[in-house]
């Protein structure tokens, strides 16, 4: 196999080291990094590393040995940057960051995609204790959402199956945005700056959809919704 | 037969992870299986004691791993059981003295000794559980029906989904029926209703598995116990018997009234 010339930048930054993959092809971009660690290992000992990826479309597999092979020399693997957004999903369920903390400095921030009405998150799988999905649209959810675990959604969030987690609608300040269940419960519940905590408690929850009215967050069933 | 690795885990501490590892083991052992467990919780190692081999100690994971003997060496043969061996933690070092790599490279070279690999995980979702479910084949979840084991439960099965770690099933330790039938416990299908995996087994909640973890010899040696029985099922289950759940734990009078809603 001929090895791709190193596309591969390493540099200090607050969050730890940022190492830059591109080229086209992984594992021997990989292997490159690899390498640059096994030069100097006493360096690399104990430090925490942000991945920045690129265009790489990554699954589970490859990032899980990757983390794993990094933590033999004692590094921390904490976030992982992509252009993809399989990528993304796949570090979010690994447990990695995807983005850093936003930077103190008083430039405006990148315009990113405007938020677009009609685009939804697709998950059909059910969302256990200490998973995070946030998107810039609305989330649909076919399966449970768990005590524990958090939905974040520029837009509406409606989950068919049993909500009793956290979920945030409307977190960049949309008030028009709403959340359903087929069992309603959520643990808290907030829409764009309103905050809710269900009055009940170990109820067999129904049918809901909450919204914004006046100064609260209302649920009601379907049926006077409509 | 090719050799599993069974890595029992929970999340939350206390449960009963090891008292699990060491009565499966001892079930599976009884079976005429060849069994090695391995002792995950490096720095406060404890199946050692509950299978009553501390004094027997030499070698220890860490110094596999790290070369100092041969896997042999550290392979703590249990006097009752001739085909149950025993991989201690190290009690002086901690978790990161040993890699995930290491432990599937360890059980690797283990597959040709025996057949099974029962891993005792330690509490937490960090460097000891992900050292401990990288060689795993299968997952057995434990909790007890508390609603915080039970989040604690769920979180660790997201991560096992995540990292594609399977089949992962489910032990409920401590069913107090009494408790359940008040409404004061979280019921077998509450906690089903939620975690939404496989069911593999139930364990009564028994003061005498304080009695044998302090002797050092498991109940799994005492036919008569329900609670060794209960633990024989899941190892025959592992063999791949078909054992309803809930006929052979349920024994007592109230148990039966309450699966009998089902």
């Amino acid at each position: 196999m001929i090895k791709e010339p190193p596309i591969i930048q390493i540099k200090g930054t607050r969050e730890g080291l940022m190492v830059n993959i591109g080229g086209s092809d992984w594992d021997s971009q990989v292997q490159n990094l690899i390498d640059q660690i096994n030069e100097r290992p006493a360096f690399y000992q104990g430090a925490r590393m942000v991945l920045n990826v690129q265009t790489h479309v990554l699954h589970v597999m490859e990032l899980s040995k990757l983390r794993d092979t990094l933590s033999d020399y004692g590094l921390v693997l904490w976030a992982v940057l992509s252009e993809s957004q399989i990528t993304e999903q796949t570090s979010q369920n690994l447990g990695l960051a995807t983005r850093l903390s936003k930077p103190e400095t008083t430039e405006p921030d990148i315009i990113i995609d405007p938020f677009q009405k009609d685009k939804a998150l697709w998950i059909k799988q059910t969302v256990r204790s200490g998973s995070h999905i946030e998107y810039h649209g609305n989330i649909i959810i076919l399966g449970d959402v768990n005590p524990g675990a958090e939905i974040i959604a520029v837009g509406s969030v409606l989950v068919w199956g049993r909500l009793r987690g956290l979920v945030h609608a409307g977190a960049e300040g949309d008030e028009e945005a709403i959340v359903g269940a087929l069992d309603f419960s959520p643990m808290q519940l907030r829409i764009a700056g309103k905050i809710a905590v269900s009055p009940k408690k170990n109820t067999k929850g129904k049918l809901e959809i909450a919204r914004i009215s006046g100064d609260h967050i209302i649920a009601e069933s379907w049926n006077s919704a409509k | 037969m090719t050799t599993k690795v069974v890595t029992v885990t929970s999340g939350k501490g206390g449960v009963g992870k090891t008292t699990a590892v060491a009565n499966i083991a001892v079930g599976l052992a009884q079976l005429g299986q060849r069994v090695v467990c391995i002792d995950g919780d490096i720095g406060l190692r404890n199946l050692d004691v509950l299978l009553g081999l501390e004094n027997r100690i030499v070698y220890d994971l860490v110094d596999v791993v790290e070369g100092r003997c041969r896997i042999r060496q550290a392979m703590i043969r249990d006097k009752r059981l001739p085909e149950l061996y025993l991989i201690p933690a190290a009690q002086t070092r901690d978790k990161s003295a040993v890699s995930p790599s290491d432990m599937v490279n360890l059980c690797n070279e283990l597959r040709s000794e025996c057949d099974w690999i029962i891993i005792d995980s330690p509490a937490g979702i960090e460097r000891g559980f992900r050292n401990s479910i990288a060689p795993a084949d299968q997952v057995l979840v434990m909790t007890n029906p508390e609603v915080s084991a039970v989040r604690d439960a769920d979180r660790v099965i997201g991560i096992l989904d995540a990292e594609e770690k399977g089949p992962v099933s489910l032990i409920i330790n401590r069913i107090n029926p009494v408790m359940i039938k008040r409404g004061d416990m979280l019921s077998v299908d509450d906690v089903l209703d939620l975690l939404a995996i496989p069911l593999i087994g139930i364990i009564p909640e028994d003061e005498s598995v304080i009695i044998a973890s302090n002797r050092g010899t498991p109940l799994a040696f005492d036919n008569r116990s329900k609670v060794g029985l209960a633990f024989i099922n899941i190892a025959k289950r592992l063999m791949g018997e078909e054992i309803p759940v809930s006929q052979m734990e349920n024994q007592g009078f109230l148990q039966k009234l309450f699966s009998g809603r089902k």
